[in-house]
């Protein structure tokens, strides 16, 4: 079953057309073909004009869509040999936070970052991306490995926010954040961050703080999920769509208020129409920003990430 | 108990909860709702002297009971822009930040100060809560960097007294991230050498307890502050369960091991006093003494004959403290 989102439903039901005539298609009358040709295109020129004025509040929509390429796509397809490393070391081990070793373009690299999951099994043993402390102890852990053995580090970020329940509060979700941003900003070794979905506030930012940030074209950074920040300013949660269009969470307002360094564009009609290019168009993506990385030393990659995030508090929209 | 207090005061209230309580006289505490007499307030540091329930209190008054004599300097911090996102809900940002400078008289939600405590130097930063719940924007950002700095030029500790509910919405990403930025600030401190206190106060919550808040080389906490991430009402929507007693309560942190100490209010000042003495005064015993180098060299010396008379007279190793 194909998951169209409500704004798709013009789209869906051209779709739906082709896939009706296809069917009558059958005893090979030149007039259907034809017909199906010219739907095509007409589909094709909607999901253009569609995609190509998405309000804010779609696109929090389209980072959501539940057949967007998540972590493991990423990691099945451009990374040889993963070997997830698992537990904190500490209390447990959280899969909303998977990590581990593996080959990215021929180098050895640790691979991190949330994952959602893909069916109801998988959301709720991912607990929809939603990290526990564990997660940010282990994200912390891997990184410090990538240090010790001078692999560099490639973070994908999916997640709503880290999870708000008793347990994690219980064992310091806050602390495990801090330390996890912390060690962000510590190692000394090539670090960049892909933000491929939904990018929620401190769990987000736990595994973001990176050299170079990437983030998708339809992908949202917030500080706060729009429903949320709806309910506390707006008191009422119906407002999330204006308060989607506030928040400046798309990739392209991102990247003009200068919190992250490159939008990397989707396939036509979003990421989960055609998940394979919108990984490769990553790949290429991680690929670029590493080989700037590679040859310069850990020390000054270090100094020269933090003095990134101390410089940014002259941001904001100019005029 | 005497008799001022067993039938004075009762009456007192009984008589005033008629008709409108004059704000600036008389105060009801927020935990046991008694009336405390405005005076009473603040001689016990906003701590009500029923039940012990510490009051939130602006950052200057947080200032004046912790520095010697009272006396201490604010820096001016470096302008940032007012509403980068020219942000509006049911109000202008830009209106809001307005309204909070004119009520509470300052630039916004941090400020920063030096002097003496104890005789030494110590560089604060301080919350007002009262302006806009305390939140860390961009400004908020640059105080605590510009406390980082002037901590590590005067070679002084730092303490950072938040009172936060996290992230500032209205400036969005930028909000965000300070969350990175201000533990780099903080770290700077810790890298030269610096003791880095936090004393936790209610609330510390969202992005500020999950960066410089909770990165303390020793973490205070005030009596029954809410410290944590996540807000509870959020928590309780998640879970659907009820919270657990003292929930997210400095005592609670306390008994899962993310604090040092709960330390009141009336103690906070010679509290801190002792941790900088213990850290930085350390003592004859506690000097270090650099080793002569062979002593480190095991392995060199006994691969290589005659290593121990290259290197020259051996120094007289010093006794371990």
């Amino acid at each position: 079953m194909r998951h169209f989102l409500d704004f798709e439903k013009p789209i869906a039901e051209l779709e739906g057309k082709i896939e009706e005539l296809r069917h009558l298609g059958d005893d090979g009358r030149l007039s259907i073909a034809e017909e199906v040709g010219k739907l095509q295109e007409k589909v094709t020129r909607l999901i253009r004009q569609t995609y190509s004025r998405l309000t804010p509040w779609q696109r929090t929509q389209v980072a959501r869509h539940p057949d967007r390429p998540h972590f493991s796509h990423y990691v099945a397809r451009l990374v040889e040999g993963f070997t997830p490393l698992a537990g904190d070391r500490a209390f447990g081990e959280d899969r909303a936070v998977v990590g581990g070793i593996g080959r990215f373009r021929g180098h050895s690299a640790v691979i991190l970052g949330h994952e959602k999951g893909a069916d109801t099994e998988g959301r709720l043993r991912h607990n929809f991306g939603m990290a526990r402390p564990e997660g940010y102890r282990k994200a912390r852990r891997l990184m410090r490995l990538a240090e010790r053995f001078r692999l560099p580090v490639i973070s994908f970020v999916d997640t709503p926010g880290a999870y708000p329940g008793v347990d994690a509060e219980a064992r310091g979700q806050a602390e495990a954040i801090a330390r996890s941003i912390e060690t962000c900003l510590e190692i000394r070794v090539p670090f960049v961050a892909a933000i491929i979905g939904e990018g929620g506030s401190g769990g987000a930012v736990a595994i973001a703080a990176a050299d170079r940030v990437l983030m998708l074209e339809h992908a949202i950074y917030s500080v706060i999920s729009p429903e949320g920040c709806a309910s506390i300013l707006w008191r009422s949660g119906d407002k999330a769509e204006e308060a989607a269009e506030a928040l400046k969470l798309t990739a392209a307002d991102l990247e003009r208020l200068g919190a992250i360094d490159g939008v990397v564009k989707e396939p036509l009609g979003g990421a989960h129409r055609e998940p394979e290019a919108a990984i490769d168009a990553v790949g290429e993506a991680l690929e670029a920003a590493l080989a700037g990385l590679r040859a310069v030393d850990g020390g000054v990659l270090r100094a020269q990430r933090r003095d990134k995030y101390l410089r940014m508090g002259s941001l904001g929209l100019s005029g | 108990m005497n008799w001022l207090t067993s039938f004075v005061r009762p009456k007192i209230q009984t008589l005033l909860r008629k008709r409108e309580v004059p704000e600036n006289l008389w105060h009801k505490c927020p935990a046991c709702e008694q009336m405390i007499f405005h005076r009473d307030l603040e001689k016990n540091l906003c701590v009500c002297p029923h039940c012990g329930h510490h009051l939130r209190i602006a950052a200057a008054r947080r200032l004046d009971m912790l520095f010697d004599d009272g006396a201490y300097q604010k820096i001016e911090l470096p302008k940032t822009a007012p509403d980068p996102l020219r942000f509006r809900d049911l109000k202008r940002y830009s209106e809001r930040l307005k309204e909070a400078q004119a009520r509470t008289g300052l630039q916004d939600a941090a400020i920063v100060a030096h002097g003496r405590m104890g005789g030494r130097q110590v560089v604060v930063a301080a919350f007002e809560f009262e302006f806009l719940g305390g939140s860390m924007g961009l400004a908020v950002g640059e105080a605590l960097v510009a406390a980082g700095r002037l901590a590590v030029l005067q070679g002084a500790p730092l303490v950072v007294i938040p009172s936060s509910g996290g992230a500032r919405m209205q400036e969005g990403i930028l909000s965000l991230v300070q969350m990175p930025r201000t533990t780099i600030a903080v770290n700077q401190v810790k890298e030269a050498g610096l003791p880095y206190v936090v004393v936790l106060t209610d609330p510390t919550t969202g992005g500020v307890s999950a960066s410089f808040a909770m990165l303390g080389d020793i973490a205070l906490a005030e009596p029954g502050a809410v410290i944590g991430f996540a807000g509870q009402r959020v928590i309780q929507e998640t879970i659907r369960e009820k919270l657990p007693e003292g929930f997210q309560r400095a005592e609670y942190l306390y008994e899962h091991g993310m604090v040092d100490m709960v330390v009141p209010r009336g103690k906070l000042r010679e509290t801190l006093i002792r941790i900088f003495s213990l850290l930085c005064d350390r003592g004859p015993a506690g000097e270090v003494v650099a080793l002569p180098r062979h002593d480190l060299d095991i392995p060199a010396r006994e691969a290589v004959p005659g290593a121990e008379a290259a290197a020259g007279p051996a120094s007289p190793t010093p006794p371990l403290p």
